[in-house]
């Protein structure tokens, strides 16, 4: 140890400095340790609890995910619960939210609707994010001809604004909140397919890629074991922003009345309803809204702080 | 310039007509029979069959293709069951509504949206950053039919001031835009801020400031003109969430647009007034996409050359 730190020692310095040295060394060892290597998920997660905003999106959300999932069995009432001494009252002590036209708990109702609402466009975006990733991978992976037919279908979609193309589905296969679902998925697929075909085609050429060919793992294994985990970041991050614009569309459709059906406590359709009662019963535009625009609202927070923190730019 | 714009102008053809064989076979994937559909549950066989028809299901394919087409561009889109009119009558009057509609909501965006992008990014990290950045997520986060009911609540219903729904005169058109608006404003101002924060920091925005440029120049002249690139493109993709928007606010509005129109077609199985719709707003997104791939083109002049 200390012939180790008298070679690092300036030249021609003497044996007191040497032994200076040494016991600053030795002093070192046994007082201070070596500053250690944070993990990846510990610098993420240091990174990421420092936005704030971003922090108070995942609680909510977390928050909205026990309630979808606790919600329907710890409501104070019934949510199809007819209640004719109370129509169309406001808030009240017994009704925190007030009633809606047939007397049903309006808190209830929300609380029950969450996992309704939530899990559309929770399954809207898993299932749009799943195709979308096939597409992408195969696209980017085979490059060519199966690329270029991927890409020019997804062109094809892209040319459909938005939502319409999830409205053309449900017109073709009929309203219901499934037909929702596979509406608002359809449109998930094409932005997702760019977004990771993009990411494959920045991975494929990576030492580890050409490693894994080169050691005869099959197209598929290449694809899936070390290709996709390379699009990672890119997929979360895209998936937490999409799933507050599946919201926002299935909601919306619901809303026009191809969703959920009018007795099913979804936000959307809630909003359908109470919309001709304005004048009488505000409080039950004001709720539905409020949480639809404060789910998604969580959504995009979290999904905007998950950007920043992966962002090795922003760091 | 001629020649950029008539290059973008060959490039949507194959595009038209691959959108017009999917609106074309929008009818063809209803399950089932389009024609047993439109005719409800207790017509007869025969008046199955006239439907058919009617609607020409009863020809091969590639001949109902070419009917389809020449229907487009000749304005016979067929008949609509439900109101016993031309699709075409139907259209017409309710077309400069939905663009009206439109334009008022995009230009309002705009308008705030970039300026509070601007004044974002050059107060960046400031109070006034913070503000214009909240205003921009909740603007994003806002579904544009709770927003357009409570400004009902507000402006019709409690104060008196604005009407309900109909557009019978200016007044009519200022919260539906407004509603529809919201979300491109949002983005807008999003995309502005980080464009504008990264030019900003960028070689010639010092030298300007180096040869004594006053800094409203040097933030209008040399950094917004370069962000404004980034800015259309935005812009023009936003468009399409635009117009699917005026069918769910033309709906909160009871306006009689075209928006308004596809949700009471579908609602009635008006099925030939549904692909006259999809048609109408995918050649509509594809006009703007041309019109702002040409703005791109004035703006930044490279892009011409590629």
């Amino acid at each position: 140890m200390a012939e180790k730190t008298k070679l690092k020692g300036a030249p021609g310095e003497g044996d007191a400095t040497a032994a200076t040295a040494g016991a600053g060394a030795s002093e070192f060892a046994r007082g201070e340790e070596l500053p250690r290597a944070q993990s990846p998920a510990r610098q993420f997660l240091k990174k990421f609890l420092r936005r704030k905003t971003a922090v108070a999106g995942f609680v909510f959300i977390v928050l909205m995910l026990v309630i979808a999932v606790i919600g329907p069995s710890v409501v104070p009432y019934d949510p199809n619960q007819y209640d004719y001494s109370a129509l169309l009252s406001g808030p009240t002590a017994a009704h925190i939210w007030g009633t809606d036209e047939f007397g049903r708990d309006v808190f209830s109702r929300l609380v029950a609707g969450t996992q309704l609402s939530l899990g559309t466009a929770l399954t809207a975006s898993v299932i749009g994010t799943a195709a979308g990733v096939v597409f992408g991978l195969i696209a980017g992976f085979c490059g060519g001809l199966v690329d270029a037919f991927i890409m020019r279908v997804c062109d094809v979609m892209f040319a459909f604004p938005g939502i319409l193309l999830a409205i053309a589905v449900v017109a073709i296969i009929g309203p219901g909140l499934t037909n929702v679902m596979i509406g608002v998925a359809v449109f998930t697929v094409p932005s997702f397919a760019r977004i990771i075909r993009g990411a494959v085609l920045e991975v494929r050429s990576e030492l580890y890629v050409e490693a894994a060919r080169s050691v005869g793992c099959s197209s598929r294994r290449i694809m899936f074991v070390h290709i996709l985990p390379g699009t990672m970041q890119a997929l979360i991050v895209n998936f937490t922003m999409n799933v507050g614009g599946a919201i926002l569309s299935a909601s919306s459709l619901s809303f026009l009345g191809f969703g959920a059906s009018v007795t099913q406590p979804e936000w959307g359709a809630m909003l359908s309803q109470s919309r001709n009662y304005l004048a009488t019963a505000p409080h039950l535009v004001l709720f539905p809204g409020l949480l639809i625009f404060l789910t998604v609202l969580a959504f995009n927070l979290f999904g905007d702080g998950l950007r920043d923190t992966l962002d090795p730019k922003l760091n | 310039m001629g020649r950029y714009f008539l290059k973008r102008m060959l490039s949507m053809i194959p595009l038209f007509f691959v959108i017009s064989i999917v609106v074309f076979l929008f009818i063809h994937l209803i399950p089932g029979d389009a024609a047993r559909m439109i005719a409800g549950k207790n017509a007869t066989g025969g008046d199955i069959e006239l439907i058919r028809q009617q609607l020409g299901l009863d020809k091969p394919l590639l001949r109902q293709y070419l009917d389809y087409m020449g229907g487009l561009f000749t304005g016979n889109l067929g008949m609509s069951y439900k109101n016993s009119q031309t699709v075409w009558s139907l259209l017409v009057p309710r077309f400069p509504i939905t663009i009206y509609l439109t334009i008022c909501s995009i230009t309002w965006s705009a308008l705030i949206g970039i300026f509070l992008g601007v004044v974002s990014a050059i107060n960046r990290g400031k109070a006034l950053d913070l503000v214009g950045m909240v205003v921009a997520i909740s603007g994003l986060s806002i579904p544009s039919f709770w927003l357009g009911l409570e400004l009902m609540q507000l402006f019709s219903v409690a104060l008196g001031w604005l009407p309900t729904g109909g557009v019978d005169d200016w007044r009519g058109y200022i919260m539906p835009s407004l509603a529809m608006g919201a979300g491109i404003m949002a983005i807008l101002a999003r995309v502005t801020r980080s464009s504008m924060i990264e030019n900003l920091g960028k070689d010639y925005i010092r030298t300007a400031r180096a040869k004594g440029l006053p800094e409203s120049k040097v933030i209008m002249r040399h950094a917004f003109k370069n962000s404004s690139i980034d800015v259309v493109t935005v812009a023009a993709l936003q468009i399409g969430a635009l117009i699917a928007g005026s069918v769910v606010i033309e709906t909160v509005f009871s306006i009689p647009g075209m928006g308004r129109l596809l949700v009471d077609s579908i609602n009635y199985r008006d099925y030939q007034v549904v692909q006259a719709l999809i048609m109408f707003f995918s050649l509509e997104y594809m006009v703007i996409n041309l019109l702002a791939d040409v703005l791109y083109g004035v703006i930044n002049p490279r892009v011409r050359f590629d």
